[in-house]
């Protein structure tokens, strides 16, 4: 009986070494051909990128959230092509499950001798602070937030100004002179949609009413809805938000009344990146347009920076319209018309040459709307 | 020929050897080497002090849900709730580590001391509905855990939130970080913990195993009716079983309050080191060394399973998938057992 169990156990155990033989047999002859395919685009970059190494860390989202972590990766991929790194080597990411995740991510890639780290997310700040302090010859940058240390590069989007262009559009689209913003968590960098927003649908017509909502949650779909809901029911046509995944609820509302009732237009503006897939509903599509943050347009000219030794350690870059991070997207033409889409430009110009300072902050956009 | 002591030593065992067996097919199959997978994994999980550390970490508060479930388990509660108790311990720990500055002997395990009862009484509930009325504390318990999380959330951005989404650093004198393991790991985040997860492990064992409170815990666990036939009071036991893995839950909250994190941040969603808690016991066969043992396991694989897709290319959650085949294994322990008993009819 006993020996019955050694010979499963025997066996079990010779499958697993078989098993893992053949695994590696397999792989070795795949891996030997992907070698020499990239070893000869390597040979001609090599000398441009000699000994660089750029890696990032996800927060909770993971790399395939369809926004932050996921633009950031495109980024770093971007780079690495670019100069023909190879994945592993020159550049990877490390995916956290959960916030536990953030240090040993960043120790284990550390270890890994990468060149340059990059925290995605608010949420790294702590950790991303701690492992700096402790490894000053290696740098980091953070996205989202702001830590002052010498092997830190900080990278903050101006989303005031991407939000003042959807206020434009918003109010070039409203017919019934109403529009609504949804929130996510109240903090000072939801208000910097907030007020940017305000700021754009005022200065194009101020006589146009702002309802502004916070879910204090990024993740309800189900509060987006109710908002929606309320909103679109009191004559509201046009809701841009800046709420994460309630933002789903919103478009799912505004597709439900597009489809009951075709000749009563509303619109969702998205944001973070184009949501205009969000907005499809038959052969019509909610998504007026989307206040794109570029994070992997962010990622890469960090990564540029390190990579020709002027690393911005211990400076705060804040990236808008004209380092092309910020942008408003104009996939739906159909509702996105020519002449929306010029007047957005026009002011866009006004931004970019500084006639106009996008307000930031409530007391701002007291002032800004006074002096209108 | 096979007592069952040996039996529930033999059906882990062959459910971790199926598990990565099963891992290792399934990274066959998508072109994955399993030697570099696997080597990876422990690497990640053993390679260095640094690993070593996190993954002693990552195993003391899965180790306290272990044990808290285990306990409810062997009195015949099922305790889906220890990821609430989590939460509402760790945010007690780390409200006493923020709000009082007393001398570290006393201050450390006061504050342990209220994470434990802050989970005690968020068990408390579902174990008096329960016993006075009979309501199912599977579904009390996953309805706490929601309370849990938002009333947590809510607390920290109402009266602790210092920055973001995180509440104030606990005071030093609650820390139970030291220079010394930080610098004997180089660098890790292990801390004291897991004195106290041994400790609860000692207490689990010495309640059940040699008090007589243990013995009807024990004995309702068995049979409620022998038990009140025998003259125990079930109402009285279910609140107590309920009171202790509650307490135990508190503490795997307090472990993330003032040793991981030295502070708490508001979460989108559960934190699983509750509902990992339960595969825990279910593979440590609801007794306190095996749920040590346990934890030990699923910490390297969680800490290790961060290093396969950047070392080996193979992804993480191929680990999810061994550990749910384990689970499958342990679950339906059924399979191995008729197994065993075929080879044993056919030896006759």
């Amino acid at each position: 009986m006993k020996n019955k169990l050694m010979l499963i156990f025997a066996v079990l155990l010779s499958a697993i070494l078989v098993l893992s033989a053949c695994g590696t047999e397999d792989e070795e002859p795949a891996e030997e051909t992907d070698d020499e395919t990239t070893e000869e685009t390597t040979d001609e970059t090599e000398e441009e990128a000699p000994d660089f190494s750029v890696a990032m860390v996800t927060d909770e989202g993971g790399v395939d959230d369809r926004s932050f972590n996921q633009s950031a990766w495109e980024g770093i991929q971007a780079f690495g092509e670019e100069h023909g790194l190879e994945r592993g080597e020159g550049y990877d990411y490390a995916q956290s499950d959960d916030a536990a995740d953030y240090m040993p991510n960043l120790n284990g890639l550390i270890q890994q001798e990468y060149d340059l780290i990059f925290g995605i997310g608010f949420e790294l700040m702590d950790s991303v602070e701690q492992v700096a302090e402790s490894n000053p010859d290696t740098n980091f940058a953070l996205v989202d937030d702001v830590i002052e240390a010498d092997n830190v590069a900080s990278v903050t989007f101006a989303e005031e100004q991407g939000s003042f262009l959807a206020g434009v559009a918003a109010a070039l689209k409203t017919e019934s002179d109403e529009v609504g913003f949804v929130g996510g968590i109240t903090s000072p960098l939801i208000k910097r949609f907030e007020v940017g927003f305000v700021a754009g649908v005022k200065s194009v017509n101020p006589d146009i009413d702002v309802r502004v909502e916070y879910a204090e949650t990024f993740s309800d779909e189900q509060m987006g809805r109710s908002f929606a809901n309320s909103m679109y029911s009191d004559g509201i046509d046009v809701i841009y938000h800046a709420s994460g995944a309630v933002g789903n609820g919103i478009f799912t509302e505004a597709r439900n009344r597009i489809e009951n009732n075709p000749d009563d237009p509303v619109w969702v503006i998205g944001v973070d990146r184009d949501q205009y897939d969000e907005g499809q509903q038959g052969d019509h599509n909610v998504a007026l347009t989307s206040m794109v943050k570029r994070v992997d347009v962010a990622v890469q000219e960090v990564s540029e920076m390190a990579m020709s030794g002027e690393f911005p350690g211990g400076e705060h870059l804040i990236l808008g319209l004209e380092d092309d991070a910020i942008s408003i997207a104009d996939t739906n033409d159909e509702a996105y018309t020519d002449e929306i889409h010029e007047e957005v430009s026009d002011w866009e110009e006004q931004i970019l040459n500084g006639d106009i300072v996008v307000p930031e902050t409530d007391e701002e956009l007291e002032d800004f709307i006074d002096s209108l | 020929m096979f007592s069952n002591r040996k039996f529930n030593l033999l059906v882990p065992l062959f459910s971790i050897l199926l598990g990565f067996l099963v891992g290792a097919i399934i990274m066959v199959v998508f072109g994955y080497s399993p030697i570099d997978g696997y080597t990876a994994l422990w690497n990640g999980a053993f390679g260095n002090a640094y690993y070593t550390g996190e993954t002693l970490r990552q195993s003391i508060p899965l180790a306290l849900t272990g044990l808290s479930i285990a306990f409810a388990f062997r009195s015949g509660l099922f305790n889906i709730g220890a990821e609430g108790q989590v939460f509402v311990g760790w945010l007690a720990a780390v409200w006493f580590g923020i709000t009082f500055d007393l001398p570290a002997v006393i201050h450390l395990p006061l504050s342990i001391l209220v994470a434990a009862l802050a989970g005690a009484l968020w068990a408390f509930v579902p174990g008096l509905l329960k016993a006075t009325r009979g309501v199912h504390e599977v579904v009390v318990t996953i309805m706490m855990n929601y309370i849990a999380l938002h009333v947590s959330n809510h607390i920290i951005r109402a009266y602790l939130l210092e920055s973001g989404s995180r509440t104030y650093r606990i005071n030093e004198s609650a820390s139970l970080r030291s220079e010394f393991l930080t610098d004997f790991f180089s660098g890790s985040q292990i801390h004291w913990g897991f004195i106290v997860a041994i400790i609860g492990a000692f207490i689990m064992w010495f309640i059940l195993e040699k008090t007589t409170y243990g013995y009807e815990l024990r004995a309702v666990g068995f049979n409620p009716h022998a038990a009140r036939y025998a003259g125990m009071s079930v109402k009285k036991n279910i609140i107590m079983a309920m009171l202790i893995a509650g307490g135990f839950a508190g503490i795997a909250g307090a472990m993330e309050g003032l040793g991981t994190f030295g502070a708490m941040h508001t979460h989108a969603g559960f934190s699983n080191l509750g509902f990992d808690g339960i595969a825990v016991a279910l593979l440590g066969a609801n007794t306190a060394i095996g749920s040590v043992l346990a934890a030990l396991l699923f910490g390297a694989l969680k800490v290790g399973s961060l290093s396969m897709p950047p070392v080996a290319g193979v992804p993480s959650e191929l680990v999810e998938i061994v550990i749910a085949i384990i689970i499958f294994f342990v679950a339906s322990s059924y399979i191995i057992r008729w197994a065993v008993l075929r080879f044993k009819k056919e030896e006759k």
